[in-house]
């Protein structure tokens, strides 16, 4: 394929003309620097999904995209099944429903830095993170399928957390039209001991400070105040959604071209949403998400038991959780008509605006918040999305600062030891089972995150709301 | 031989050796070297692989994969590893009937590790799957290369 051709559309956007397979346009949202930064491979992965049957409009990324298999890390991309419109196993990845998980404490800074040591070993002890961590909770297979099919709601029932948390979560805690008999027996193994596990890479829990207010009116719609204390959880699927994508990639990548669907990179496997392999694939990720939210809502009671031991008056209420690796069925107005279309966000974040039916009723004046996880000992961001969102990128955002130099580079330059005494400098403290995986997630191999949330503001996907800075960070 | 490779967001594993199979316990190396140092690993329990796939490409996809789903259900980390592929391939008469789909391609390995420990291998980050990404089965002047991307 040629070299994609970037055109300035407006400051914060750009635009590829299609070209060669390409059935739509390219647009790319972020700022002269950010641009400049992405390499010719994430802007070729852009236009490879843009030659996908039954795409709609164009395939974007946002300003934190940066090469993934397939589609770019960052990349949306809507396909509209009653025209050809296919599923694509890569625009979702392998570790299904991934996302960040945002609670208020009701703490103030000075009651957690008394007692800050102490709540870092209590979490680092009580989660379950890293490479080999078990949760204490083991399901047979028909607690496993009820899990798959109920999603938070099931972890609700099962004693973590409460009702009231539902409300706070993308759908409500649940995906509907789960089908756990798509899951096969090795994703569900997988899974069996995982559940309430944080799991590794760039996987954390964070204890953190409103250090900003942006908008004072969202802000305390979302119950923000300079000073508040948060937690937030940073984890997806697990097991199971790994071998999910595993599993179905596997059968995706062989059926494709029966359905006359020329890959232009094997990993963009995809069938039709209305083929047989289409609906199974449905199923089955919808398992990995209510998988991803049960996992959250579980890690959200443990996190409230060890707050509980160390305050009384600690109230962890939810802010809100959202998914960063999915593909969701929305309603979407395309040239004046509303149409079905399964909105694909491969690390990327949904952003409805207000008034969206799928907001609580406390959100709904103030917008969808969208929840931008930093790098390592970097700030956070919790925007709100905008009624322009969805015309610009069917209502999306970026979803964190994204990868700017590879593991094996990190490596090379950075020890963990050192970032954790830079970290301690900052009064960042920082607890992990691994000092390799502390260099590999050096906050320095990372986009900038501030660059990167400007950028999606300014170019009106989300409106900035509030900036967290961490105090405490167990590494998964 | 395997060395790792730079992926923007992931790792990359490479292996060359003589034959295709010491190409791929090579890779199975370069693997569990993600996760922790593999002389940290010490061989004292085996499990048994089979995998099969249509062609060599796909056949290292599914083997990785094993090892990977071994790792995770078993909580064990690998480094010794034993592989036979039926049939092997000597020659590029062999790779052509294999092509023309005359039968599939058959992974047998034994492979040796221990239980993760935390304290002991500190281990940094899990693999999650094996991509596509990358993914190449060359054989040069008689040397095998495997390589591909394994998402972490």
């Amino acid at each position: 394929m040629a070299k994609p051709q970037l055109k300035q559309v407006s400051e914060y956007c750009w635009q590829i003309e299609p070209f060669g397979r390409m059935r739509v346009p390219g647009v790319i949202f972020a700022d002269n620097i950010l641009i400049n930064d992405m390499d010719e491979k994430t802007l070729t992965q852009v236009c490879n999904v843009a030659a996908l049957p039954g795409i709609v409009k164009a395939s974007f990324a946002m300003p934190d995209a940066h090469m993934g298999y397939g589609f770019p890390i960052g990349g949306v991309a809507a396909f509209d099944p009653e025209n050809g419109g296919v599923i694509s196993g890569g625009g979702i990845g392998f570790d299904i429903a991934c996302g960040v998980r945002t609670f208020h404490t009701g703490l103030s800074e000075e009651e957690i830095i008394s007692v800050k040591e102490k709540l870092a070993e209590s979490l680092f002890r009580d989660i379950p993170a890293g490479v080999g961590s078990t949760g204490n909770i083991t399901l047979n297979t028909v607690q496993l399928d009820n899990m798959l099919a109920g999603g938070a709601a099931w972890a609700v029932e099962k004693g973590f957390g409460t009702k009231e948390d539902l409300d706070f979560i993308e759908e409500g805690g649940c995906a509907k039209g789960a089908n756990p008999s798509k899951v096969s027996a090795q994703a569900k193994k997988r899974q069996q001991e995982q559940m309430g596990t944080l799991g590794s890479g760039n996987h954390y829990l964070e204890v953190q400070k409103v250090i900003d207010i942006y908008d004072t009116q969202i802000a305390e719609g979302f119950g923000l105040k300079k000073g508040d204390c948060l937690v937030s959880v940073h984890c997806g699927s697990r097991g199971l959604g790994h071998q999910i994508g595993t599993d179905y990639l596997k059968q995706m990548a062989s059926q494709a071209a029966s359905y006359g669907i020329d890959l232009p990179d094997r990993e963009l496997a995809s069938v039709p949403v209305n083929s047989p392999l289409g609906q199974d694939y449905l199923g089955a990720m919808r398992s990995g998400i209510n998988c991803a939210l049960a996992n959250r809502q579980i890690l959200t009671e443990l996190v409230r038991r060890v707050f509980a031991k160390i305050f009384s008056t600690a109230q962890l209420n939810m802010l809100y959780d959202v998914s960063h690796n999915t593909a969701k069925m929305e309603e979407h107005k395309v040239d004046g008509k509303t149409k079905q279309l399964l909105i694909h966000r491969k690390g990327a974040t949904r952003s409805f605006g207000p008034g969206s039916a799928d907001l609580p009723p406390r959100y709904k004046s103030f917008g969808q918040p969208v929840l931008i996880g930093g790098s390592m000992g970097t700030s956070s961001y919790i925007l709100a999305g905008t009624s322009e969102s969805e015309a610009l990128a069917f209502s999306s955002a970026c979803h964190g600062a994204g990868r700017s130099m590879s593991r094996t580079a990190a490596t090379k330059k950075w020890q963990g030891s050192q970032i954790v005494k830079e970290l301690a400098e900052r009064r960042i403290i920082i607890k992990s089972r691994s000092m390799r995986g502390l260099a590999e997630e050096a906050p320095d191999a990372y986009k900038n995150v501030s660059a990167v949330v400007e950028a999606t503001a300014n170019a009106g996907l989300a409106k900035k709301v509030a900036k967290l800075l961490p105090m405490i960070c167990v590494k998964g | 031989m395997w060395e790792h490779f730079a992926h923007q967001a992931d790792i990359g594993i490479r292996a060359t050796a003589a034959s295709l199979s010491s190409a791929f316990a090579d890779a199975a190396v370069a693997l569990t070297a993600i996760v922790t140092e593999p002389k940290k690993v010490e061989p004292l329990e085996c499990v048994k692989i089979e995998c099969d796939a249509e062609d060599e490409e796909l056949l290292f996809v599914n083997w990785l994969n094993s090892i990977i789903y071994e790792m995770a259900v078993g909580k064990m980390l690998f480094s010794k590893f034993g592989v036979k592929i039926d049939p092997a391939p000597s020659d590029n008469s062999n790779l052509n009937i294999r092509r023309c789909g005359v039968e599939n391609l058959k992974l047998f390995a034994t492979i040796w590790g221990e239980k993760i420990d935390q304290t002991k291998h500190s281990p940094a980050v899990e693999p999650k799957a094996v991509t596509y990404n990358q993914l190449s089965v060359k054989e040069e002047n008689g040397k095998w290369t495997v390589q591909c991307v394994i998402d972490v």
